[in-house]
C-alpha cells in the first residue's frame, strides 16, 4: 500500500494512503473526539464533535480519507471551542441525569464532556420529554439520553439481516425507534452489543443493569481516594481579617454540603483562614456581613430559592454554583418536562402516599410558589464559577475556594471531574 | 419491487386510503426484506404521509410568513370553525383534515392552503365558508380550485427577455446535430451559466465532471423541490415553459451521455404534474425523447417523474439523491461529489429547473447574444419571484444587475424595510442597502425576494424562520437538529422581553458554530438571517433589549415563572367555592 505524508497541526505525518483520519491520527499521537464514529462503519458524520479544518474548511473529521498533502487542523481555539459547543448542545437537546444514570463513567459522551472540560453548559436546556421505550423484549431505550449518533441503526441487525433500530420523525422530532419484531430475535449477547455500542446510556439491557455494577467506569480511573492537601492553606494566615463565606442549599439534597464536611480535619485548618457566615454549618441565618465568597448548592425551584439565591449575589462578591443541581437544575430538575400541574396533582393528590380523598394541593401565602420549572442558577443571578459534581468531592470544592479566595493556581485532576 | 418504487408505492396507499396502513408497512417490508421500522422512519420523515386516518379532504394551510402577515390566524380558525376539526391533529372526521404546512410556492397570493393538493389561494373566512360548504355539497375539487397561475410582473425589452420571450417547442434542440458534445458543452461555459439553485456552481464544470466520468450509469435530475419559502420562480416555468425546461435536460444528456433523466417534483406541485407528463409525451411524439432522438444514433433518453412528499431538505441534491432511492431525505456526507457518486452510486447531475432552462436558451441564443446581457459576473436575466408588502407580487425577469430600489418601484413596495434575500437561508438587507445590485459582484439572490414594511415585526419574521428550519431539518446531525431549538427558545426569549445584549451576542456567537459545524446547507445557513439581523437591524433591537455590560444584571422572568402556579391555585380556589 502506498503511503502518503500530510500535515496534522502543522506536524507532517505519513499514514497509508486513503486511511481515515481519525484512526490516522491516533496512529500520530493525536486524538480526535468522535462520537458516531465506530470502527468499520462507514463515516456517519452525525455527531459532528470530530470537526476538523481541512485545507481551511471546516469538515467532519471522521469523513476523511487522507490524501497526499492534506493539511489538517484539529486543534485550533475555535475547532477546540466548536467541539466543546457541540456537546454541550447534546448535553442541553437530551435529558442528561448522570447522577441517575447506570452508564454514568461508562458514558463516552461523558467522558467526552470532561475532557473538553464543561463545567456548565452555554445555552439553556430545553427539557423535552422523551419516551422511555421498554415495550421491547430485551432492551429499554432511554431516549432522553439519545444523542442520534446512528451507531445502533447502522451496527445492529439481526442473523438474517434485518435493522432493530431506525430513525423516526424528523426536524427536533426525530428519534431512534426500535423494531420490536426484529429486536425480539436478537440474543442475549447480541443485545448486549447493541448496550456497549451506544456511546450513552440510550440502550440498556433489561435486568443487566443493575445485576453488578454496571460497567467498569473506564473514564474514571485516577488515584483512588487520594486526597488533596489542605494543609499548606495555613500559610495564608495572616492578621488582616479572615476571608468570608456564606453557603446555602437551595433545591438540593444537602449533598454538597456533606461533601463539604468531608474533609473532616481539614475543616479546623480551613478555619484558620476562613469565615463562615450565613451558613447551615453556622446556623446563621441572615447575613451580618458582606462575604468575599457564596456557595450555592441547589437550583431554584420556587420563589423562595429566588429570593435567597438574589439575597447572595448582593452579599457577596463572588458566588460559586456548587454540584449538578445548583449548575443546571440536577436531580429536581427530571420535573421539568412534566407540567408543573400533573406534577402537583401526583405529588398531593393521585400518588400512592397521598391522602385518601385529597382534593387540595396545599398552598398558603406564607408558602413559597412553586416556579414552573427548576432554574439554573446562572438563569437567575450573576455566577462566577462553577463546580461539577453530584456532589462535588470534599477536596475538588475546597481546592476551588482556595484558588479563588487565594488566587492560586489549580487544575482540577481528571479524576476528580464528574457529573454524578 | 425495488427500494426506488417505495416513495411512489406509498404514495399510492396514501391517496387510495388516506393514510398508510399497517399492512400497507407490513406488505412492502416484506417486498423489501427490510424491517418495518425503516418504511415507518421513511413515512415519518415525509409530513404527506400519514399513519393515521384522515378526511375525504386533506387541507394543508401554509404557515409561511407572508402567510401570517396576511391573515394566517384568522384563516385557520375559519377552517377550524367550518370543519369543527383540529390542525395537525387526527379526530377521525370522515371529510376533513386539516394540518399546517410550509410554503407551498403561493406567496403572491397568500393565504393560500392545498385541499387534497388542489391550490385555493387569496383566501378570506369567507371564501373558507364557501369553499367547505361547496365540498360538504359534493362539488367536484377541480371546479372550486383556484388557478395557480402566478402573474408574470416584469420582463426586460422585447429583446433582452431570454426566459419569457416566445418559445418553440425544439428551437435549442435543433442545435444539437450540428455540434458536438464539446462544442455545446463550451456555450454553455462561455454564458458563464450557474447553478439557479442557491448555490451558484459552474453547470459546465458540473456537466464536463458527469460526461468525464467512467461510470456506467449517468443520470438527469431536475430538481423541481423549489422549498425555500417565498419562492415560486422554478413553479413559472414549469407552468409556461415545461418545454424549455426539458429540452435543458435533453441537451445535459447529449453532452453527458446519460440515458435517464428525472424530474423530482415537490408534490406541493402536484397540479402541474400533468401539464408535465403531457410535455413528456408531447416531446416523445416528436421524437425528442425515448430511442435515437433527432435521429442521433444512440442517443437514448427518457424522463421520469417522481413526487416529493413533503421535505424542505430534499431540495438539497444529496437529500434529493436518498429521496429518489427510497429513503428518508438525509444529506449525505461531503465525501463524493454526486458526479462522481450520485443516484444508486452512478455519477448523477442534478440542476435547478431555472439552470436547465437557461441552458437550453444558451444553446438556443447562443452565448454571444447571452453575454451581451448583465454584468461583468452574472450574465442574461434571472427569474425573481417577489412577494410581501407590494402592490403588485409575482414573476419577475429581470437582467442581473438590476436593483433593489429598482424593484421595489417596479414592484410598487409600500413603505419597505426589511428585505429578505433568497428566502431564510438567504440573508436580509436594511433599506442602506437598497442600492445594491442584483448580481455576482454584489448581492446574488437565489430567485426570491420578500419585502416587509417598517410596520411589520421583525421578531416574528425570524421567529417564523427559526421554526421552518426546526421541523424542516433533516434531524442527522447536532448543530443543525439542536441547534435551532435553541434558537428558537433565544427568540421567544426576546418576544418575552427578558433579553439583553447579551442574548444577541450570543445568538451570533452560537449561530456561527452552527455554520461551522453542520453536515449540510441547511444548517449552515439557518442562522444567516438571524445573526444578520441583529446588526442591520439594531434599532428595532435595541429597543427590545437592555444593553449588557460585563457586570450586569441577568434578567429573570418572575412573572412568567409563577404564572402556572398562580393559575393551578386559583383555579383551585375557584372550584372550591
Ligand atoms: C437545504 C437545501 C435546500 C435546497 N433546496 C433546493 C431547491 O428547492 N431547489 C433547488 O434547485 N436547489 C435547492 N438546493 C440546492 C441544491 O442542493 C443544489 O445545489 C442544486 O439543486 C443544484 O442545481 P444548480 O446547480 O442548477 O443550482 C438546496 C440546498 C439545500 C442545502
Ligand atoms: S440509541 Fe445510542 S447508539 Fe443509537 S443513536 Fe442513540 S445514542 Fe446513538
Ligand atoms: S445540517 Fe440539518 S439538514 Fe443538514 S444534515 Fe445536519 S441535521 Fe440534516
Amino acid at each position: 500500500m502506498e503511503n502518503i505524508s500530510f500535515k496534522l497541526d502543522g506536524r507532517t505525518c505519513t499514514a497509508e494512503k486513503g486511511t481515515n483520519l481519525i484512526e490516522a491520527a491516533k496512529q500520530n499521537g493525536i486524538f480526535i473526539p468522535t462520537l458516531c464514529h465506530f470502527k468499520h462503519l462507514n463515516p456517519l458524520g452525525s455527531c459532528r464533535v470530530c470537526t476538523v479544518n481541512l485545507n481551511g474548511r471546516p469538515v467532519a473529521g471522521c469523513t476523511i480519507s487522507l490524501q497526499e498533502g492534506m493539511d489538517i487542523e484539529v486543534n485550533t481555539t475555535e475547532l477546540l471551542d466548536t467541539r466543546k459547543a457541540i456537546l454541550e448542545m447534546m448535553f442541553v437537546e437530551g435529558n442528561h441525569f448522570c447522577p441517575s444514570c447506570e452508564k454514568s463513567g461508562d458514558c463516552q459522551m461523558q467522558n467526552l464532556g470532561y475532557e473538553t472540560g464543561i463545567r456548565f453548559t452555554r445555552y439553556p436546556h430545553l427539557f423535552v420529554d422523551r419516551l422511555v421505550d421498554a415495550r421491547p423484549e430485551r432492551i429499554v431505550v432511554n431516549q432522553n439520553r439519545c444523542i442520534k449518533c446512528k451507531r445502533c441503526i447502522e451496527e445492529v441487525k439481526t442473523n438474517d439481516g434485518f435493522s432493530v433500530f431506525s430513525f423516526t420523525q424528523r426536524g427536533n422530532s426525530t428519534k431512534v425507534s426500535v423494531d420490536y419484531e426484529q429486536e425480539a430475535k436478537l440474543s442475549e449477547i447480541e443485545a448486549e452489543r447493541a448496550m456497549q455500542i451506544c456511546p450513552t446510556g440510550s440502550i440498556l439491557v433489561k435486568g443487566k443493569t443493575f445485576s453488578k455494577p454496571f460497567g467498569n467506569r473506564q473514564f474514571d480511573l485516577g488515584p483512588e481516594g487520594k486526597q488533596f492537601s489542605l494543609d499548606k492553606i495555613k500559610k495564608h494566615k495572616t492578621t488582616n481579617k479572615k476571608k468570608r463565606i456564606a453557603t446555602t442549599s437551595l433545591a438540593g439534597c444537602f449533598g454538597c454540603h456533606m461533601s463539604m464536611l468531608d474533609i473532616d480535619l481539614g475543616l479546623l485548618d480551613l478555619l484558620e483562614v476562613v469565615e463562615f457566615n450565613k451558613s447551615p454549618i453556622t446556623d446563621i441565618k441572615n447575613f451580618t456581613e458582606h462575604c468575599d465568597i457564596g456557595l450555592i448548592e441547589g437550583g431554584c425551584c420556587n420563589t423562595h430559592n429566588i429570593e435567597v439565591l438574589r439575597e447572595f449575589r448582593k452579599h457577596c462578591d463572588i458566588l460559586v454554583s456548587v454540584g449538578e443541581c445548583a449548575i443546571w437544575g440536577g436531580l429536581p430538575a427530571i420535573r421539568n418536562t412534566v407540567p408543573l400541574e400533573e406534577c402537583l396533582r401526583e405529588a398531593y393528590l393521585e400518588s400512592m402516599t397521598s391522602e385518601e380523598g385529597a382534593t387540595i394541593i396545599p398552598n398558603h401565602e406564607d408558602i413559597p410558589k412553586i416556579l414552573n420549572k427548576v432554574y439554573s442558577n446562572h438563569e437567575v443571578v450573576k455566577i462566577d464559577y462553577h463546580i461539577p459534581g453530584c456532589p462535588p468531592n470534599a477536596n475538588h470544592i475546597w481546592n476551588v475556594v482556595k484558588h479563588i479566595l487565594f488566587e492560586e493556581e489549580y487544575s482540577i485532576a481528571y479524576p476528580e471531574f464528574k457529573y454524578d | 419491487m425495488k427500494r426506488t418504487r417505495l416513495l411512489s408505492r406509498l404514495w399510492e396507499f396514501q391517496n387510495k386510503y388516506g393514510y398508510i396502513p399497517n399492512n400497507a408497512i407490513s406488505e412492502i417490508a416484506q417486498k423489501l426484506r427490510v424491517s418495518k421500522i425503516e418504511i415507518e422512519g421513511v413515512i415519518s420523515f415525509y409530513h404527506f404521509f400519514h399513519r393515521k386516518p384522515t378526511g375525504k379532504y386533506i387541507i394543508y394551510l401554509n404557515n409561511s410568513i407572508i402567510s401570517e402577515f396576511n391573515g394566517f390566524a384568522d384563516i385557520k380558525a375559519a377552517f377550524e370553525k367550518e370543519t369543527g376539526c383540529t390542525f395537525n391533529s387526527y379526530d377521525n372526521n370522515p371529510l376533513f383534515s386539516l394540518f399546517e404546512t410550509s410554503c407551498i410556492g403561493l406567496s403572491d397570493q397568500e393565504p393560500a392552503a392545498l385541499i387534497n393538493f388542489y391550490p385555493f389561494t387569496h383566501l378570506t373566512p369567507e371564501k373558507v365558508k364557501s369553499i367547505i360548504e361547496k365540498l360538504r355539497n359534493y362539488e367536484a375539487i377541480e371546479s372550486i380550485a383556484n388557478n395557480p397561475t402566478c402573474k408574470i410582473q416584469y420582463t426586460p425589452t422585447e429583446e433582452k427577455t431570454i426566459f419569457f420571450r416566445n418559445y418553440t417547442i425544439g428551437n435549442s434542440l435543433k442545435k444539437i446535430k450540428p455540434n458536438n458534445q464539446n462544442k455545446l458543452l463550451a456555450n454553455i461555459e462561455k454564458a458563464k451559466l450557474e447553478g439557479r439553485g442557491g448555490a451558484f456552481f459552474s453547470t459546465a464544470a458540473k456537466w464536463n465532471a458527469c460526461k468525464a466520468s467512467k461510470n456506467t450509469k449517468k443520470y438527469i435530475i431536475c430538481n423541481a423541490d423549489e422549498g425555500e419559502p417565498g419562492t415560486f420562480k422554478d413553479k413559472a416555468l414549469l407552468n409556461n415553459y415545461p418545454g424549455l425546461v426539458i429540452e435543458g435536460m435533453i441537451i445535459a444528456a447529449f453532452i453527458t451521455g446519460s440515458k435517464n433523466g428525472f424530474i423530482y417534483l415537490r408534490a406541493e406541485y402536484k397540479y402541474l404534474l400533468k401539464k408535465l407528463e403531457n410535455t413528456i409525451n408531447e416531446f416523445t411524439e416528436k421524437g425528442f425523447l425515448g430511442k435515437n432522438i433527432l435521429g442521433i444514433d444512440a442517443f437514448n433518453f427518457k424522463i421520469k417523474i417522481e413526487l416529493g412528499a413533503g421535505a424542505y431538505v430534499c431540495g438539497a441534491e444529496t437529500a434529493l439523491i436518498e429521496s429518489l432511492e427510497g429513503f428518508r431525505g438525509e444529506p449525505r456526507i461531503r465525501k463524493y461529489f454526486p458526479t462522481e457518486n450520485g443516484y444508486l452510486g452512478h455519477s448523477t447531475v442534478v440542476n435547478n429547473v431555472e439552470t436547465f432552462a437557461m441552458a437550453s436558451r444558451i444553446i438556443e441564443l447562443g452565448p454571444n447574444f447571452i453575454n451581451t446581457i448583465g454584468t461583468k459576473q452574472s450574465k442574461g436575466t434571472k427569474i425573481i419571484s417577489i412577494a410581501g408588502d407590494v402592490a403588485k407580487p409575482g414573476i419577475y425577469e429581470i437582467e442581473w444587475g438590476t436593483s433593489i430600489q429598482q424593484l421595489l418601484h417596479l414592484s410598487q413596495a409600500t413603505a419597505p424595510h426589511y428585505i429578505q434575500i433568497s428566502g431564510p437561508s438567504g440573508e436580509c438587507i436594511n433599506n442602506s442597502e437598497f442600492h445594491r445590485k442584483i448580481c455576482e459582484e454584489d448581492l446574488i439572490c437565489g430567485g426570491s425576494i420578500m419585502v416587509f414594511n417598517k410596520f411589520r415585526s421583525i421578531i416574528q419574521i425570524l421567529e417564523n424562520f427559526t421554526k421552518f428550519f426546526k421541523i424542516e431539518s433533516c434531524g442527522a446531525c447536532t448543530p443543525c437538529r439542536a441547534g435551532n431549538q435553541i434558537l428558537h427558545e433565544k427568540i421567544l426569549k426576546i418576544k418575552r422581553g427578558i433579553c439583553t445584549s447579551k442574548d444577541l451576542e450570543e445568538i451570533k456567537q452560537w449561530g456561527k458554530i452552527m455554520q461551522y459545524s453542520s453536515r449540510c446547507g441547511l444548517g449552515q445557513y439557518a442562522a444567516n438571517t438571524l445573526m444578520m439581523a441583529v446588526d442591520k437591524f439594531n434599532d428595532y433591537f435595541n429597543l427590545k433589549v437592555e444593553t449588557c455590560t460585563d457586570n450586569c444584571n441577568v434578567e429573570f422572568d418572575m412573572q412568567n415563572a409563577v404564572y402556572d402556579y398562580d393559575l393551578i391555585i386559583n383555579t383551585q380556589a375557584n372550584n372550591l367555592q
